[in-house]
């Protein structure tokens, strides 16, 4: 779309704005919206719009929001346009100025209007212009950002308009803003555009870097300067919040990290079972995740925001179980044998993978955010995601729970005990055995819920497990093995190194570097970070 | 483990076959059929893509045999598993060809178990045909190509989005996992962009692991450099499992479509199938055929698969028209030659053209790659693609690169008498850089 016709567009829409609030001829804005039916390509679609805005109507909103979303049908039979929404295999439809529902329609009979980024952009532009004047100051207030995006000097009389109706403060300052980016594209005097720039400065953000690095390019003398030295003020403030945002990163990788050798940390860590299956119990868990979101989707859909809390416990039932049949069906024969052992669990890893690639299908299946997981939120220039938020503070809660499960219980001491002597242990009446199978069905269970909560940011296929086992064993091995705190430690330093490299090495030689920066410590302290000491170690 | 999977398969097979013609006793079943290799991962991490085009091929083969077969025989599919494990690739080719005498195979999905299975077929001359897009810089005798080279799938997705439709993109982030297909394609992109003068600074060029799961720091990356003020947008070659975390990162930061557009050269139906679309609605991917393309073609291919399948939620994908490309050009070359002898077979098929999914007909054309559409399409809140752009005509597959100075003067012509898979037409020599 030529940046013309925007102007145009807006000029129109303006014009509409300032005078009383027009309505146009119902039947004539039908009559527009039906040409949505009968359009052949993207540039015919555009066309309506441009009719549509043209006439002012608020009403439009509607529909054009329908659109950009995909949701504008018209049906086959007599091309009547419709706002729809997919039921199963029918269409619920709804009138498309009014919103009033108009029945239901199958799939085969309705076509959707097809739509493009490039209407979609057209459309949020247009919508800015034209929600100026909304009643809620969010939509105001979006509306306010939409066009501090995409300025245009035409908008100048309708943007002081409004920041002298404006009664929130928030909304008034994003209008100034958007007001100082219009200016910067007009004809108004210098002092004009510097006032506009140190406005645009004290945003301070991306999009005002993006405008005014943008400026500076076009802009001559005294204002180029300014422009320039604004970037220069925003880029070195900038460069603080990305040094957070890369402490953020590291602690929300280590947090995932932690997630995934907690269990291992039981197993290999207390246990000294060199587990290869451990991967495939998060993979188990993830795939527990999956079968409950299918039968709350087909059976209870009300329920889909607790999904995660339901899948948890069945989580740690399915992989615990399965850990304990392994431990008492084929470790138990093997303590002692580490070679062996590895062997053994890693040929159960593969049976696991092919049994979950039998039953599931090896492709990807779909586990859908809850929609508290979804989206993110700034805090300055931080932009946090909330899934990696609530991963973290889960990860910081299976830890504690599990320190104080080995720290506090009975149960805790009986496995401490077996693991610094187990003939003492035996000899004071602890039943050895079961405590061992009780322990890395634990360290299973725990690894299936890492399982729920990695199935939330990545992707559920049966490999799954495989991409964090090396990982996990980096991650206690690193910290010393047989150390929850070294676990924990080791996995928040780990992602917080990984984090500060990636910026300037790459993906790729940052993870090789921090693998050969493991090699070297443990070169140096073969037991890790936290090492344990007395005598159950030299033994 | 793997040996007793493979002749459980054989077994199975022959059990099928003999039960679809069980007049003939099971002795004769063997001699009176054609045998076809299958050479696709079913397990290990390759199994997710690999796994599909298995089906499509005893798909193909069943709907052949329904037709009567090829030459009045029966086809008879032989599957072996090499496991994801590129050097079992070359040994699983031996296996079919030395031990199994199979007339033809249909396999392999990454570049690098291609390479590892060409000498094989070069030493045995058996016939391969691969059905992905991949990064070019090649062409082997014995080896069809039906996917994708780089100019029948990131050329004209580039070229997109430099027009106005696509939104006159003036910033490139060129983002891939780390190994060859990415690689070339990223170095022939970049040239290109080049010679369309775009400036050094305004291409980001990343990579990263396989399977790479934290995408934290390079979203970022990708938004910070969308900042500056010229519209940008993301060309992805990110393979296989890295993309689910790598869109859900996209959507979870707030990227849309609208702003910086991701055109992905390795997502397909399948792929988003184990993905919430929703956020993904507007970002692009380049093929050569998707299943949402509205011919009969494709919707007998659908219907019929979804019944093979007996799963009607089952996608289809472009590798998986390749395959159907491909096999159908075989049976045409093999019934021009009479017989399925690879030497004649090589000779007869240059030229043959079969319909493909997308309403026209594909060739194949002397350099052992064929002719297709191009389409680009949007991601659709259902997982699949609408097309909102497509090449007016069919698109040569171009071998040898010709924006990569060292194949810029080689071309591939495997017709009598030149017989060449790398001719330097400036030396007016067979024989240069890459393979064969």
């Amino acid at each position: 779309m030529t940046i013309l016709f925007r102007r145009l567009l807006t000029t129109l829409l303006l014009i509409f704005a300032i005078a009383a609030p027009a309505s146009a001829d119902e039947a004539e804005l039908r009559s527009i919206i039906a040409k949505f039916a009968t359009t052949k390509n993207f540039q015919a679609t555009e066309q309506v719009i441009r009719e549509l805005v043209a006439t002012g109507d608020a009403s439009v909103e509607r529909s054009l929001l329908a659109l950009s979303e995909g949701n504008l049908y018209f049906r086959k039979a007599d091309s009547a346009v419709f706002i729809g929404s997919e039921a199963g295999q029918v269409v619920k439809l709804l009138d498309p100025l009014s919103g009033e529902a108009a029945g239901e329609e199958a799939k085969a009979a309705v076509t959707k209007v097809r739509v493009n980024n490039g209407l979609r952009r057209t459309i949020r532009d247009v919508l800015g212009t034209l929600t100026l004047g909304s009643d809620d100051p969010a939509v105001r207030l979006a509306a306010a950002e939409t066009m501090f995006g995409n300025p245009d000097p035409v908008a100048i009389p309708a943007l002081n308009a409004a920041i002298e109706k404006e009664a929130v403060a928030s909304v008034r300052a994003k209008l100034q803003q958007a007001r100082a980016a219009a200016v910067l594209q007009s004809e108004l005097p210098e002092a004009d555009k510097l006032a506009a720039i140190e406005l645009i400065e004290a945003r301070g953000d991306r999009a005002a870097l993006s405008l005014l690095t943008a400026y500076e390019a076009r802009a001559e003398g005294s204002l180029k300067e300014a422009a320039a030295s604004a970037v220069g003020d925003i880029n070195s403030k900038l460069a603080v919040w990305s040094a957070f945002q890369n402490v953020w990163y590291g602690l929300s990788l280590g947090s995932v990290l932690l997630l995934a050798a907690i269990g291992l940390a039981i197993t290999f860590g207390v246990m000294g079972v060199i587990n290869m299956a451990h991967g495939e119990m998060v993979m188990l868990g993830a795939y527990t995740t999956f079968v409950v979101q299918n039968i709350i989707r087909t059976s209870f859909p009300g329920l889909f925001d607790w999904s995660l809390a339901i899948a948890l416990p069945l989580a740690f039932l399915v992989a615990g179980g399965v850990g304990l049949a392994i431990e008492r069906g084929i470790i138990r024969f093997l303590y002692g044998r580490p070679l062996e052992t590895l062997l053994a669990t890693w040929g159960v890893s593969l049976i696991l993978q092919q049994t979950v690639r039998t039953i599931f299908g090896p492709t990807n299946k779909e586990v859908g955010n809850p929609s508290w997981m979804s989206g993110a939120f700034q805090l300055g220039e931080l932009s946090i995601t909330w899934n990696r938020l609530w991963i973290m503070a889960f990860a910081l809660a299976v830890f504690f729970l599990l320190l104080f499960v080995m720290k506090r219980t009975p149960w805790g001491l009986q496995m401490r005990a077996v693991t610094a002597n187990r003939r003492m242990a035996a000899s004071m009446g602890i039943r050895t055995p079961w405590v061992d199978a009780l322990t890395f069905a634990l360290g299973s269970g725990i690894a299936g819920i890492a399982g729920v909560a990695l199935s939330q940011i990545d992707n559920v296929s049966p490999n799954l497990g495989q991409g964090y086992i090396i990982d996990s064993f980096m991650v206690v091995v690193f910290g010393g093995v047989g150390n929850l705190w070294g676990t924990f430690v080791g996995a928040f330093s780990l992602g917080v190194l990984n984090k500060f490299l990636e910026p300037y090495v790459g993906a790729v030689l940052g993870k090789i570097l921090v693998l050969v920066l493991i090699i070297l410590f443990i070169q140096k302290r073969p037991r890790g970070l936290f090492a344990l000491k007395g005598r159950a170690v030299e033994a | 483990m793997r040996g007793s999977f493979s002749s459980v398969t054989k077994f199975l097979s022959a059990g099928a076959l003999a039960a679809g013609i069980s007049l003939s006793a099971p002795a004769m079943a063997q001699e009176d059929t054609i045998k076809v290799g299958v050479l696709h991962s079913l397990s290990g991490t390759m199994a997710i893509s690999e796994t599909t085009l298995k089906d499509t091929v005893l798909f193909l083969i069943d709907e052949q045999n329904k037709k009567g077969g090829v030459l009045g025989k029966k086809l008879e599919a032989v599957v072996v598993d090499p496991a994801s494990d590129w050097p079992l690739f070359a040994e699983k080719a031996r296996e079919l060809l030395a031990v199994n005498k199979v007339a033809v195979v249909f396999g392999c999905w990454t570049s690098v178990s291609r390479k590892s299975v060409l000498p094989v077929f070069e030493e045995l001359n058996g016939l391969l045909f691969y059905p992905v897009q991949y990064e070019g810089e090649e062409s082997q005798r014995n080896v069809f190509y039906t996917g994708a080279a780089p100019n029948q799938q990131a050329i004209p997705a580039v070229d997109y989005l430099m027009s106005e439709d696509g939104g006159s993109v003036k910033r490139w982030v060129l983002a891939g996992t780390d190994y060859v297909y990415p690689q070339t394609t990223n170095k022939i992109l970049q040239a290109y962009l080049e010679s369309k003068g775009v400036a050094k600074e305004d291409i980001m060029i990343n990579y990263t692991p396989f399977g790479h799961s934290d995408w934290q720091t390079i979203v970022t990356d990708i938004k910070n450099f969308g900042s500056a003020g010229k519209k940008t947008a993301v060309v992805s070659t990110i393979n296989g499992d890295a993309n689910v975390p790598f869109y859900k990162e996209l959507a979870n930061q707030g990227i849309k479509a609208e702003d910086i557009p991701v055109v992905a050269f390795s997502v397909g139906e399948e792929e988003l199938a184990g993905l919430d679309t929703g956020p993904l609605v507007g970002h692009l991917t380049a093929w050569n055929y998707f299943q949402s393309v509205d011919t009969p073609e494709n919707a007998d291919f659908i219907a019929k698969w979804k019944t093979f399948i007996k799963d009607d939620k089952r996608v289809t994908n472009d590798p998986m028209e390749a395959t159907y490309i491909g096999f159908n050009m075989w049976v045409k070359a093999v019934e021009k030659a009479g017989t399925t002898d690879p030497d004649a077979v090589i000779d007869s098929i240059i030229g043959v053209s079969v319909p493909n999914l997308s309403g026209g007909f594909s060739a194949m054309m002397p350099n052992h790659h064929i002719t297709k559409p191009v389409l680009i399409g949007e991601i659709q809140a259902d997982g699949q693609m609408e097309t909102v752009w497509q090449t007016s005509g069919l698109v040569v597959g171009d071998e040898w690169s010709d924006f990569l100075p060292d194949s810029k003067d080689l071309i591939a012509d495997w017709r009598a008498p030149m017989s060449c898979g790398n001719f330097n037409v400036a030396t007016g020599k067979c024989g240069g850089k890459g393979t064969n």
